[in-house]
């Protein structure tokens, strides 16, 4: 708003757009490849990018195929093994109950099945991330975009509505909200269903987080609204949205992909922050986040029960880190690997 | 410099006047019944009346948000059940604790200010340094260590580590006391023993982000011509590295450093729960579940007001540290 260079710079350190026409035009002695091929065929040679998106695409399909694989497992997410427990609720046998059927052992106290549990609650937290994502990508790039083109009196108001909305307390204003939100609806003693909290659990991620993606676009728009192909598109009489969304978006691609493969694995911590605070999704539904805060008193007498959820959430989100860091290498043309 | 000044304060006013309106209208509009959660035991139909009528809820919300915004510049005075005169800065009074909201807030808000500043300054020192370790060692082992670490960091979740920390250090090896609060001048050992643990557990997740950011920035700034220059002068390489390369890449993490200090200023609420320490953030939270909306209005504020601030000292470090930033 006030400081060109404060704005330039993405708040995840994502590098600028850099000049796919220069790179192409570089390489076409040899053969003519687009930007997008290339960035893939730099994404292809990557071995840690090869390596955290496979990764992501077997928990994407384990969370799809949810149903099915508790078919094959023959366990349900719900079902309870309460003669698998001991007096106090502990899970019989070693490491948490590990047995061939179940082969991350069982919860203690209820006796469910962790790695059913799991699966569910995998399909659950990358729902959620995933659609909170695409939604705050998408307010972000619209907002930034009209913000940073226009300029003036719109940019001012836009960047204005951004700050107020960084200046907000998320936690403190997700807590307030959620259960009322959910009262609202449906009575005190109703219950409430599961896609309504995940409803509520996205709406509330997208009111605040597209701000990041918003000061990032904004800032590669400025920069970009000068250069001479805007200008171009202007003189043969383009209108606004063409000059939005056909001239300037194409460029933008690269920092909106990281932003927003790196704004998952922020939305699953999220979740898992707000179940900590009794505002996730409920019981019986299963859910990653909420699964790994149950699990914490465990830490001393059952610690199977907090090492495959803890890992495995570990192991997505770092996966997501990695992958978006290596995106941001392959899609731009500047950086030196 | 002044006109600057004076423009991103003013933005800063409205920003905070949007705030408190928004967050008046959001705990004040709710359709929960506000009383019921401001006199939690024996409460009869009379009481409650009267508890509507002191706090002046019967009043239009224009109403009632004009006196809050009075009570803030002017002070006001209270019904006598409320403490009577609540001078400048007046946030109200809270039934569920049975005190003025800023006494509430004097005494919470240094065990936050104890928890992020060392912490702060921990993350900062251990962002940027492994960052620039890495940068300048690029492709070593060093390098990778640097970034295995910080990736672990940013992809871990606050309370796993605090739960784990606690395990280790308070209940297996017991070299740390269980977390606490001891205010600093009172005994500075029992003060930064009972922190120590909050402090690392922040740093280790925080520290990540900066790390990755300081090390992208200074790979970039060291490829510049100045830095270059500065070598082909024959100035030594600390200097180089030291003063010219670090001060062009650190404007980044700067700006991310002032929003995560400011909001973390704002109350630190999971390390707070996982901690068990009560500060800014665990007060928030008790008062939302408790429906205290005096302490809720104030906690959101205050931390509003963290982030504003924070956000112009950001704006204003950024000139000094990068001449190439002009203010306007």
């Amino acid at each position: 708003m006030s400081l060109s260079g404060v704005e330039k710079v993405a708040p995840d350190g994502a590098g600028p757009v850099g000049e796919p026409e220069v790179t192409s035009t570089e390489r076409k002695a040899f053969v003519g490849r687009s930007p997008g091929q290339l960035a893939w065929a730099r994404l292809r040679r990557d071995r840690t990018a090869m390596v955290s998106g496979g990764v992501l695409v077997l928990m994407m399909v384990l969370a799809l195929a949810a149903p099915l694989i508790s078919k094959l497992y023959g366990v349900g997410p719900n079902e309870q093994f309460q003669e698998l427990l001991d007096g106090n609720g502990m899970p019989l046998g070693y490491v948490g109950g590990i047995t061939g059927d179940h082969w991350f052992g069982l919860e203690p106290r209820l006796g469910r099945d962790i790695f059913i549990r799991m699966v569910y609650g995998m399909r659950t937290s990358l729902f959620i991330a995933f659609a909170a994502a695409l939604v705050t990508t998408t307010i972000g790039v619209v907002a930034g975009i009209v913000a940073g083109f226009l300029g003036g009196i719109v940019d001012t108001v836009i960047s204005w509505i951004t700050d107020v909305a960084l200046a907000l307390p998320f936690l403190i204003f997700a807590l307030a909200v959620v259960p009322t939100v959910a009262l609202r609806f449906y009575g005190p003693r109703e219950e409430v269903p599961a896609w309504f909290q995940v409803t509520v659990l996205i709406g509330i991620f997208a009111a605040f987080g597209w701000t990041s993606t918003a000061r990032l676009v904004r800032g590669q728009v400025i920069s970009l609204r000068e250069r001479e192909f805007v200008e171009a598109a202007r003189a043969s009489g383009a209108g606004l949205g063409h000059m939005l969304f056909r001239q300037l978006l194409p460029n933008l691609w690269a920092p909106i992909l990281v932003a927003f493969s790196l704004a998952v694995p922020q939305y699953i911590t999220g979740e898992a922050a707000l179940s900590f605070l009794g505002i996730g999704i409920l019981e019986p539904t299963a859910d990653f986040g909420r699964m790994i805060f149950q699990s914490i008193p465990y830490l001393q007498t059952d610690p199977a029960y907090v090492f495959f959820p803890g890992i495995t959430i570990f192991a997505l989100v770092l996966a997501f880190n990695l992958f978006g860091d290596a995106l941001r290498d392959a899609l731009d043309p500047k950086s030196s690997r | 410099m002044t006109r600057f000044l004076v423009r991103r304060l003013l933005t800063a006013v409205l920003t905070l006047f949007a705030v408190s309106v928004l967050s008046f209208l959001m705990f004040f509009g709710l359709p929960r019944d506000p009383v019921s959660g401001m006199c939690p035991k024996n409460c009869n139909a009379e009481r409650l009346e009267r508890v509507r009528e002191e706090l002046g809820l019967r009043d239009p919300l224009v109403e009632q948000y004009a006196n809050y915004m009075k009570g803030i510049v002017v002070g006001r005075d209270l019904g006598s059940s409320q403490g009577g005169r609540c001078d400048a800065p007046c946030l109200g009074y809270s039934y569920v604790n049975s005190e003025a909201v800023t006494d509430t807030l004097t005494r919470v808000l240094p065990v936050t200010l104890s928890i992020v500043i060392p912490a702060a300054i921990l993350w900062l020192v251990l962002g940027v340094g492994l960052g620039m370790v890495s940068a300048l060692r690029r492709g070593t082992v060093l390098d990778r260590l640097a970034i295995g670490f910080s990736l672990t960091g940013a992809s871990l979740q606050l309370y796993f580590v605090g739960a784990v920390l606690l395990l280790i250090f308070t209940y297996n090896l017991r070299i740390t006391p269980v977390p606490g609060y001891t205010p600093l001048f009172e005994d500075p050992v029992k003060w930064a023993s009972g922190l120590v643990l909050a402090w690392f557990s922040l740093a280790f997740l925080f520290s990540a982000i900066y790390a990755r950011l300081s090390r992208a920035q200074m790979l970039e700034t060291l490829s510049e011509d100045f830095v270059r220059t500065a070598r082909a002068k024959g100035l030594a390489k600390r200097k180089v590295y030291g003063r010219h390369a670090l001060r062009a890449a650190i404007t980044p993490v700067v700006t991310i450093a002032g929003l995560d200090v400011g909001s973390a200023l704002g109350g630190t609420v999971i390390t707070e729960t996982t901690f068990g320490i009560q500060g800014l953030g665990r007060t928030a939270v008790d008062a939302v579940r408790a429906g205290d909306l005096p302490t809720i209005m104030a906690t959101v504020l205050i931390s509003a007001v963290f982030i504003v601030v924070a956000n112009i000292v950001v704006d204003i470090l950024y000139a000094t540290i990068d001449p190439r930033v002009r203010l306007r």
